[in-house]
């Protein structure tokens, strides 16, 4: 009986080694962390569950019957982080270079499956070569498994991608299904073809870093949401971000203890917006000092800057926040900035996170290369995302709020819960000296005439007023309180029941 | 007394004024630039003048609009402040020809004392110690060589109408001599359109110390101690304390009644400071006299009861003095701390921008101003006294056009140690977010072992930070100390993590009591205890120490009892940790449980990016040109770009020569520090 017991240890240490010491060290050279290391980091302690510890590939060609490693280039199962269940796969570098085969794919399904039908996150950790060519199209079979189930759990549990390798080929399509995907600053790669192969076909020279590096996707493709030092800051910081999210699309956000007055005033914020409305300045600042103790997970942070789009809490509870950053080509909307706060304000819909939305927009960014671009239907996605969500929607005008921009950033007019503005706010169809240029045209050869005309308009519509008198705006409220008015507001749509039409899907313009 | 006094100053010490013109049931009017709209000084005061554009010499220095603002206001009186037109003779014959008392000297003693060679003069006939040297005017370089030989080696060649080190040279021989005199003379032409120089003796180990006198319009006039003003970067002040390490009471007595007798000489009525250099011998040279109220006349306040502003309005309204020099007594120990809008990382450049976050310490009153009912702060008695003059606020905008001085933060005690310790306390639990600042340069000085025993000459900072300030570096027991309050407090936020909402009921997370703290190249393996008043920090050597503290996560301020002694951090967030700022030096504390911190030893360190091939942007602006393209050569010291910061344009040049091989930013784009403009090959 003892004899029994410890072979199942034997064989649980020799599944734990992977490819082998040898392998693990190289691993360690490159500044990377062994797959079942990196769930240590991932997971609360001692709190990993593995499944499929034993599996092993069904390969017979090119002598692979010789090689049968446990685990087959992956680790599965499930853990705790900070209490609450997720489903992890991590792929063992070590063996066989991570490269999926039926199997491993298979083990991949297994907690997919399990994590949709039990409710929990699908955290994936992807270091791979890419498809185990040695099983030919049983390996592209795998793939498409596990893609087929990234489109089944989208919008079911959050889902999860670091990138802590290559990643490459048709493996590039999982984790782009995902929710988020992080990197690791010089050794993550990302892409659908490799170097080689560009040089090939279009006789470009690149290297993988500047093909897919973390660099590439985070500020140029906008592929990733967020790159990292290294595998440890990731894996802590998927972690934090495993507090903004809920378990799956059936819970509330999570609320954790917090030590931040909801009431708190800044007299600061009365200061926020300059005296010149075309002073740009920092909407961080108001993102900062709205948030429970100035805490903000940023996604997509050196992308499209001119938009701002993370995770808060406000009394303990997640908050989606969308914001115009005025510091970055005035805060205006264009393909890049729609696009980035459209997919954000679908993500929070899908998981009932309530949005706030910031709001300092002169309109949409003109040109030929924006409407060429397409920068119609791109804004688009974000009209569409703000007006067919459900969730808790507040809005605060700090600035402008000009033309079909206005409409787009959460407006009342799609179903805005609480529209607020500062006393700075200025909602108008256009700055004051386009709209006189339009309406006066005839007076333009007269500068005395035309600065009077612009004054006027000015006078009439550079205030949130003429918008308020309407009932577009709830409430003018006062800079240094707007902690406690938008905490208030989120407060009273706890329960918020609002529901679409029923359809099969919508045909959100893509 | 005057019903209403003007002040025609800004900042801090338009603050300072306006405190206790109130408190004297004065009504105060303030003015103000278009850059100052907003400013505290306007808020604070009943009425406010605006009185132009920015620019000083368009508003604050325009005599004409100032007395347009008394004329509106029916202001009575006007104190002047520091700088502006604080010892400017023409505005005080303005003010007399309008009939409306200037709080400051006469106009004569202004004079008398505003030009270097007649004051010394007038000093020397006034029987003070003044610098040995030639006071006439010198023609030539054979003559100024000689001059020098009779005073002796080494001597200061020096512009007359000179200041902050300007037209200045100090010669140990002939051949420097000769050197010096034209140099400075040329540069005396350049700067100051006056070439006269005069030569004296260089003073070596040379302290700066200086002595508050305080004189009546009914000829009695008396000396408030000194202040030692030695830690100055650049001719600017830094640091000062009252009374002086250095000065005996004899040499006090001395230089004290010298000073009066100056004052007295001229006829002096007002409070007015004469500054001594005084040399490792105690031996004391008059240097000049200010007549005006000294930035740094807190300290006087805290260690005599004394409310200089306060006297120097009742000396103005004709009353005579009620204090004798018997009833002058100094009482304990303060210290100043100047407060800059300077960055000490990059060279102690000034900082501009929005003060997001200002929080000074909060403000204490105790010692001698307290006993005397003159506190100007609404704060509570306790055994140290912390003062804060400050003339911006969170949220306020700090601009490009006036002093970089914010604050000025001040400690008493009854000792030095004591005033030191409860200053780096201060200095500590001050917040100042959004502008670079010298918070962390004070910390450090008020810890550098040569300040601390009170050896210092006006030399201190050039020798003892020769190349700058690159940051502090803790002891192993202030690590240690540090180490074990982030290991608590990083064990109150896991706990606090694991407390969220949808936990897996009967499987929580348990946080554990076994951390590693990474911190200054440093790790330290600890074991946290916690019970309900605090924790106990075990380290791997078997010491330990506990900790307690009402910090909760995201406060930005810790607040932590160690082992009975205060320790004050700044808190930011970092992954794994905190970022800790304290005693000047800025840390990463990583706190990690043992598999993470065995797995983070694994992390290869990431060298720092080269950025000698990176031009990039100095401050937060705006590109307005380019002068460059891609692939251009470009020469050392050729006009890259030019980027607009607060409307001011800032010419970026190349540091050495190379080939431009990439350009990031166009016109109109708006960058942050940091920033790469352009990549050369």
């Amino acid at each position: 009986m003892k004899d029994i017991l410890s072979e199942l240890e034997e064989r649980r240490d020799a599944a734990r080694l992977g490819g082998g010491q040898k392998r693990i060290d190289a691993q360690h050279a490159r500044g990377k962390l062994t797959a079942r290391e990196r769930i240590d980091l991932l997971l609360d302690e001692d709190s990993f569950e593995e499944f499929d510890m034993f599996v092993a590939h069904r390969c017979t060609d090119f002598g692979m019957q010789e090689q049968r490693p446990y685990g087959d280039g992956v680790v599965t199962g499930w853990g705790t982080i900070n209490g609450r269940m997720v489903y992890v796969f991590s792929q063992d570098f070590t063996v066989f270079g991570g490269s999926l085969s039926e199997t491993h794919a298979q083990k991949i399904c297994k907690i997919m499956d399990m994590a949709v039908q039990n409710g929990a996150p699908v955290i994936g950790i992807n270091d791979s070569g890419g498809a185990r060519i040695q099983e030919g199209v049983a390996s592209l079979a795998g793939y498409a498994d596990v893609f087929q189930r990234n489109i089944m759990a989208s919008g079911v549990v959050p889902q999860i991608s670091l990138i802590m390798g290559p990643c490459a080929g048709g493996a590039v399509y999982s984790p782009a299904m995902t929710d988020f995907i992080f990197m690791v600053k010089d050794t993550s790669y990302m892409f659908v073809t490799g170097p080689d192969v560009v040089k090939t076909v279009t006789n470009e020279q690149v290297t993988a870093e500047e093909l897919g590096g973390a660099s590439t996707h985070t500020r140029k493709s906008s592929v990733a949401d967020g790159a990292f030092e290294n595998d440890v800051e990731a894996l802590a910081e998927v972690r934090r971000l495993v507090d903004f999210l809920p378990l799956n699309n059936r819970e509330k956000p999570p609320v954790r203890p917090f030590f931040d007055a909801p009431g708190r005033v800044e007299m600061s914020l009365d200061t926020l917006v300059p005296e010149n409305a075309n002073t740009p300045y920092d909407m961080k600042e108001l993102i900062l000092k709205v948030a429970d103790e100035g805490d903000f997970y940023e996604i997509q942070e050196d992308f499209a800057k001119n938009i701002i789009t993370g995770f808060i809490r406000l009394e303990g509870q997640s908050v989606g926040v969308v914001a115009n950053q005025p510091m970055v080509l005035a805060g205006c909307l264009d393909i890049d900035s729609s696009r980035k706060a459209a997919r954000f304000v679908r993500f929070c819909d899908a998981f009932e996170i309530p949005i706030l939305t910031l709001v300092d927009v002169p309109g949409f960014l003109p040109g030929t290369s924006q409407e060429y671009g397409g920068v119609i239907k791109h804004g688009a996605k974000l009209l569409f995302a703000y007006g067919e969500a459900t969730v808790p929607k507040v809005t605060v005008i700090t600035r402008k709020a000009y033309g079909g921009a206005y409409d787009v950033m959460s407006s009342k007019h799609i179903r805005g819960d609480f529209n607020y503005a500062w006393p700075t706010a200025e909602i108008a169809v256009m700055g004051a000296k386009g709209a006189t240029e339009i309406l006066y045209r005839s007076e333009l050869g007269d500068p005395e005439k035309i600065a009077q005309r612009t004054k006027d308009y000015e006078d009439r519509f550079a205030n949130p007023f003429v918008a308020a008198e309407k009932g577009f705006i709830d409430e003018v409220i006062q800079p240094h309180s707007t902690r406690k008015r938008v905490a208030r507001a989120f407060a009273s749509l706890r329960n918020k029941k609002l529901e679409n039409p029923w359809k099969k899907h919508d045909n959100i313009p893509l | 007394m005057f019903n209403k006094i003007l002040i025609a100053n800004r900042g801090e010490i338009a603050c300072r004024v306006i405190k206790t013109a109130r408190k004297m049931g004065i009504g105060t009017v303030a003015v103000y630039s278009d850059a100052d709209k907003h400013a505290l000084h306007v808020e604070m005061a009943d009425e406010a003048v605006h009185i132009g554009p920015p620019q000083a010499n368009q508003s604050y220095i325009v005599i004409d609009k100032i007395m347009e603002a008394i004329r509106a206001t029916g202001a009575k009186a006007v104190h002047p402040g520091y700088g502006f037109l604080s010892e400017n003779p023409k505005f005080a014959q303005a003010l007399e020809a309008e009939g409306v008392a200037f709080v400051g000297p006469p106009v004569k003693a202004i004079e008398a004392m505003g030009d270097k060679i007649t004051s010394k003069k007038i000093a020397q006939e006034a029987g003070v110690s003044t610098v040995p040297g030639y006071m006439g005017l010198i023609g030539d370089a054979d003559e100024a060589v000689k001059i020098s030989g009779d005073i002796g080696y080494p001597v200061m060649i020096k512009a007359s109408a000179g200041g902050g080190g300007k037209g200045m040279r100090i010669a140990w021989n002939d051949e420097e001599a000769r050197e010096g005199f034209q140099s400075s003379k040329n540069e005396a032409a350049s700067s100051f359109g006056d070439d006269r120089i005069f030569i004296e003796k260089f003073v070596t180990q040379p302290r700066h110390i200086e002595i508050q006198v305080l004189c009546d319009s009914h000829g009695n006039g008396v000396y408030l101690g000194e202040r030692e003003c030695s830690i100055q970067r650049r001719n600017q002040k830094v640091v000062e304390e009252a009374p002086s390490p250095f000065l005996d009471e004899a040499t006090r007595r001395a230089m004290g009644e010298q000073a009066v007798a100056l004052a007295q000489a001229v006829d002096y009525a007002s409070a007015g400071t004469v500054e001594f250099i005084v040399d490792g011998d105690k031996n004391f040279y008059f240097l000049e006299m200010n007549t005006r109220l000294q930035v740094e006349h807190p300290v006087t306040e805290l260690i005599t009861g004394v409310d200089l502003v306060e006297q120097m309005i009742r000396v103005a309204a004709g009353e005579p003095l009620s204090i004798t020099q018997a009833d002058v007594k100094l009482t304990g120990w303060a210290i100043e701390n100047r407060l800059y809008a300077e960055d000490p990382y990059r060279n102690f450049l000034p900082s501009i921008g929005r003060l997001t976050r200002y929080r000074p310490p909060a403000e204490m009153a105790a010692g001698p101003l307290l006993a005397n009912g003159k506190w100007q702060g609404e704060a509570p008695a306790g055994e140290t006294a912390v003062r804060n003059d400050t003339g911006v606020f969170e949220g306020g905008e700090i601009s490009m056009y006036y002093d970089p001085m914010i604050a000025k933060l001040c400690t008493w005690a009854p000792t030095r140690a004591e005033a030191i310790e409860a200053m780096r306390d201060a200095l500590d639990g001050f917040e100042v977010e959004g502008i670079g600042h010298n918070l962390p340069f004070l910390s450090a000085v008020m810890d550098h072992p040569k300040f601390v025993s009170g050896d210092i000459t006006t030399a201190f900072i050039a020798e003892e930070y020769p190349d700058g300030f690159t940051g502090v570096e803790l002891p192993e027991l202030a690590l240690r100390r540090i180490a074990a309050s982030a290991a608590a407090m990083h064990r109150v936020a896991e706990i606090r993590r694991a407390r969220i909402s949808g936990r897996m009921d009967n499987h929580e997370r348990h946080v554990g009591e076994e951390w590693v703290v990474a911190l200054q190249g440093q790790s330290y393996p600890v074991t946290v205890v916690a019970d309900h008043q605090g924790s106990t920090v075990k380290f791997g050597d078997g010491s330990s120490h506990r900790v307690a503290s009402d910090w909760t996560p995201g406060d930005q301020l810790a607040e932590i009892d160690v082992d009975g002694d205060r320790l004050v951090l700044k808190v930011g967030k970092i992954t794994q940790g905190f970022r800790v700022r304290s005693r000047g030096a800025d840390l990463k504390v990583h706190v990690r449980n043992p598999r993470q911190a065995e797995l983070a030893a694994l992390m290869p360190e990431k060298m720092p990016p080269d950025t000698s091939k990176l031009l990039l942007c100095p401050m937060p602006g705006l590109i307005v040109k380019v002068d460059v393209e891609v692939g251009d050569e470009v020469q050392e010291g050729q006009a890259l770009c030019t980027v607009e910061a607060m409307k001011m344009e800032n010419i970026l040049r190349a540091e050495r020569s190379g080939v431009v091989s990439g350009i990031n930013a166009a016109p109109g784009d708006s960058l942050a520090v940091d920033d790469v403009i352009m990549e050369f090959e």
